[in-house]
């Protein structure tokens, strides 16, 4: 599949803000990204990860770094290129395709200018299916995949090789040099095999992202429901095969706070007329939200909060007193739930005092 | 006295206020050269109460003059265009993502150079002098006086942008230079573009404030002037010459202003209501509550403060679509019924039936209905009583909804209602803890724009590990407090009316991005600095 068309670009900018479930940051500065990578060089192919080779080398790539700086300071578009091109000295090989190392937020957008430039495929599959807040927090991982050698590189021209002996050492490690380069760098991690990529990858999460953005906006322009279009939409990928509008109400309280350099609060919201209160719980991501004290969703199931009439996005950080949103939720992608995935991306992981529960358990009987 | 005047695109509104009186009150139209219409309107309040204009202390205007010429794309300058951030930023280059026709007319010449700050203060690239002199003289070369100078952070640190500012203006004395971290928040894309956008309109800017004050001088009035702005607060006539987009969106926050005046009320909903839509706000405290949703002006994304405001299709020339034939009938099918959003607007004097034209408007069905007295009830075809009332019911559940969809908190809201069409919100609005029609609502604006403040806004990262929480806001509160007086508020009647705190995701410590308001009331003459001398009150 050829993408070379601004409208779906943006339709994969806003499915991609959806599936971030409040983090991955806002991908509008992405989305003006790519749009001038595609002014330069046209746009990219989409394949799927059985269209490799199995000893195809594909590069997941993404952002790391707080999202408040990262719309101040603004990439100089050599980032990822120049990555790039070490992994493919450290491997002595050809990169063959990239691919979103987290599909959610801004990160989904992240490789298509490098895609562009190079040439080279973007893979529809990434490594979360939505956004989580730390880099071990993936596939790869959970499946037992190395992220090294990666290779993070900055705006100034920096570039760093991290070499480690396990997967969270090498988060800790990228965290600090990111915090030391201005608080936001790009990470080229877990070096796949084409093999890998089908295996560990959560397939056809780029296509998602951009049929569930194509629905918002048909909505919008036939002035029909957009929640109603995006859990047709989600349900319609098979990844993601269970949506529930959780909650319509008013933010009337909001806590954040900053723990071990992680953005943790909570967000109140009072529904119109007699509907009760929800509470969702957040370290960058939603974590789980609860009404009148029962848990509705957990993670990994995704849980987004989005402005009720526009059905716009709203990440943790934008968040204010006074919006008007709908909580909605989605079933994570079914690698996610394994037992493996879990003790991840888990409640536990999170130090939540829950088993996972599944939406569509937590919810019987609520209707869609 | 005050005089606030309300320059909107139909007419131009004038009152004159003794303290907390509204002591007269004037509609004009508006006219083409703005000026004259202004005069006419100041003319005939004064003449109202026959008072000399020397009794006048200040003079308040909010108009939409600089938004319409935005969205019009009229009367814009071409702008040199200098960015300190490189090698940050470099693959978004100023102007992307604007729509191709205005890039065209304003897009002058772009010079990435280097320079900005890191979020921790250290210098992205150190400065250079000789670049910017370069950038100065090209724009000199090219005839663009029209100077917009941005850089990364710029709102923490303005150092660089201010040092650029001095080189510009002593290579290029003519230029007239906009910087961004007087004119936006964090988010260095949103901020170049309102810089961009302000440095186009600085040639229509002096024009504008130019003929407001030739027609305050030419009628004896010697008050300073005033321009409202987009947050309900004042920024001085010379300010608004160099900031002109600070004032784009005063025109709802003026309207919301004007009805916390006229009825004392901090907290609740205003309507206004006008002949084709009711616009619907909150009041927090006496302000507008701001939008939280990027805004769009012209096609352009920027982030200024602007109210959150509601806008549905329903005015007092808001048509009804019902076939005739059912006026009379015994009961109304709800499905056969449609209100809006189409009106017949300023027209309505000529089209609604109770003016002698053949159009079902929402003022004939208020008439009718004995809601409001106007026209010659007589001319309102016959209806059935169920169909009348099923009719208001309807427009009243049309309001309702919109008020719940804005309302903040639970339980019933404090109603105002103002504008030309107020008396289409019901007195038992549901939702509604009681609708209040202050005098002179129709003038809402005019008042606003007469009884509006002088506010500051500050914005900073803070990091708590260094800086006890305490302490880092008490000295941003003194800052904020500072800048307030500097802009000519009075010190004794300044509050702190809003304070957002982020934490900043990944960076150590507890950094917090802090934006923190101030207000107060307008010093009084004698105290006040000169509007040269004042302060940029961002």
């Amino acid at each position: 599949m050829r993408i070379d068309d601004r409208a779906t670009l943006a339709d994969l900018a806003c499915g991609a803000a959806f599936l971030g479930s409040g983090g991955g940051g806002d991908p509008y500065y992405s989305l003006l990204l790519a749009e001038a990578a595609f002014a330069r060089s046209g746009g990219f192919d989409l394949i799927a990860a059985s269209d490799l080779d199995d000893d195809a080398l594909v590069a997941p790539c993404g952002w790391i770094g707080a999202p408040t700086v990262s719309v101040e300071k603004l990439p100089n578009g050599r980032e990822t290129v120049t990555a790039l091109r070490r992994l493919e000295q450290l491997t002595g090989r050809k990169i063959a395709a990239v691919m979103p190392v987290e599909i959610g937020g801004g990160n989904g957008l992240a490789p298509f200018i490098a895609a562009a430039e190079l040439g080279v495929p973007v893979v529809d599959a990434d490594g979360m299916g939505r956004a989580f807040p730390e880099s071990q927090m993936v596939t790869f991982n959970m499946r037992g995949l190395s992220a090294c050698p990666s290779v993070l590189t900055a705006a100034c021209g920096s570039l760093a090789v991290i070499e480690t002996q396990d997967n969270l050492t090498h988060e800790r490690v990228a965290r600090g040099l990111s915090v030391a380069l201005g608080g936001i760098a790009h990470m080229v991690e877990y070096p796949l095999t084409g093999a890998q990529a089908k295996r560990d990858a959560i397939q056809g999460s780029v296509t998602s992202a951009i049929a569930i953005g194509a629905a918002i906006r048909h909505a919008r322009a036939a002035r029909r429901d957009p929640f109603t279009a995006l859990a047709d939409a989600l349900k319609a990928t098979g990844l993601y095969p269970h949506c529930q509008t959780l909650f319509d109400g008013k933010i009337v309280d909001l806590e954040r706070e900053t723990k071990g350099g992680f953005s943790i609060g909570k967000v109140i919201i009072d529904g119109f007329g007699d509907g009760g209160r929800m509470e969702v719980l957040f370290q960058n991501e939603n974590l789980v939200a609860r009404q009148d004290g029962k848990v509705r969703a957990m993670v990994p199931d995704l849980i987004t909060i989005m402005d009720r009439e526009t059905a716009d996005t709203i990440t943790t950080e934008r968040l204010k007193y006074g919006q008007r949103v709908k909580v909605i939720a989605a079933a994570a992608p079914a690698m996610l739930r394994e037992p493996a995935a879990l003790a991840v991306v888990g409640p536990a992981a999170f130090g939540l005092g829950h088993d996972f529960t599944p939406i569509e358990r937590l919810n019987q009987g609520e209707g869609a | 006295m005050r005089i606030g005047v309300d320059v909107g695109g139909t007419n131009t509104d004038a009152v004159l206020i003794d303290g907390r009186r509204v002591v007269a009150s004037t509609k004009q139209p508006t006219t083409a050269d703005v000026s004259s219409g202004v005069a006419a309107a100041i003319t005939a309040i004064l003449g109202q109460v026959s008072l000399s204009p020397t009794a006048i202390t200040s003079v308040m205007i909010g108009t939409t003059h600089f938004t319409n010429a935005l969205v019009e794309r009229a009367h814009l300058d071409r702008v040199g265009i200098l960015r300190l951030a490189s090698p940050s930023g470099e693959a978004l280059p100023p102007l992307t993502g604007w729509p191709a026709a205005l890039v065209d007319q304003i897009g002058g010449t772009l010079f990435l150079l280097p320079g900005g700050y890191e979020v921790d203060g250290r210098e992205i690239s150190p400065f250079d002098a000789a670049k910017v002199r370069d950038a100065a003289s090209a724009c000199r070369d090219q005839g663009i006086t029209s100077i917009a100078i941005s850089s990364a952070f710029a709102p923490i640190n303005a150092a660089m942008e201010e040092q650029a500012a001095a080189i510009v203006q002593a290579e290029y004395p003519e230029a007239r230079i906009s910087l961004s971290h007087a004119i936006g928040r964090l988010g260095l894309i949103e901020r170049e573009n309102g810089t961009i956008l302000n440095a186009a309109l600085t040639t229509l800017a002096g024009h504008v404030v130019t003929s407001f004050e030739r027609a305050l001088r030419d009628l004896g009035l010697n008050a300073p002037l005033y321009i409202s702005q987009n947050d309900g607060t004042l920024i001085s006539a010379a300010h608004a010459a160099r900031y002109p987009v600070m004032t784009i969106g005063s025109g709802p926050t003026n309207s919301m202003r004007g009805a916390a005046f006229l009825t004392g009320v901090q907290d609740g909903i205003v309507m206004d209501v006008g002949g084709t839509t009711c616009d619907i706000g909150v009041l927090v405290n006496g302000f507008p509550r701001e939008s939280s949703i990027a805004v769009d002006i012209g096609g352009v994304r920027t982030n200024f403060r602007m109210p959150d405001i509601l806008a549905i299709g329903l005015g007092g020339g808001t048509r009804i679509h019902l076939d005739p034939a059912l006026y009379p009938a015994e009961r109304l099918d709800p499905a056969s019924l449609t209100v809006g959003p189409d009106s017949v607007g300023y027209r309505i004097t000529s089209e609604a039936y109770l003016f002698g034209g053949a159009t079902l408007t929402t003022s004939d069905i208020a008439v009718a209905a004995g809601k409001a007295s106007f026209g010659d009830p007589s001319r309102i075809p016959p209806l059935s009583a169920p169909v009348r009332d099923g009719i208001w019911t309807r427009i009243q559940a049309m309001l309702a909804d919109g008020v719940d969809r804005m309302k903040t908190t639970r339980g019933d809201a404090t109603i105002i209602a103002v504008g030309g069409g107020h008396f289409l919100v019901s007195d038992s609005l549901k939702g509604a803890a009681q609708v209040i029609r202050p005098p002179h609502a129709d003038v809402a604006n005019a008042v606003g724009a007469a009884i509006a403040q002088i506010g500051a806004q500050i914005e900073q990262i803070v990091d708590y590990a260094t800086t006890p929480r305490d302490t880092a806001l008490a000295r941003l509160r003194e800052e904020a407090t500072a800048r307030v007086v500097a802009a000519g508020g009075a010190a004794d009647t300044i509050e702190i009316v809003d304070m957002e705190e982020v934490f900043l995701s990944y960076l150590p410590g507890r950094s917090a991005q802090v934006r923190m308001k101030a207000v107060g009331d307008l010093a009084s003459p004698a105290t006040a600095p000169a509007p040269a001398e004042v302060q940029h009150a961002h």
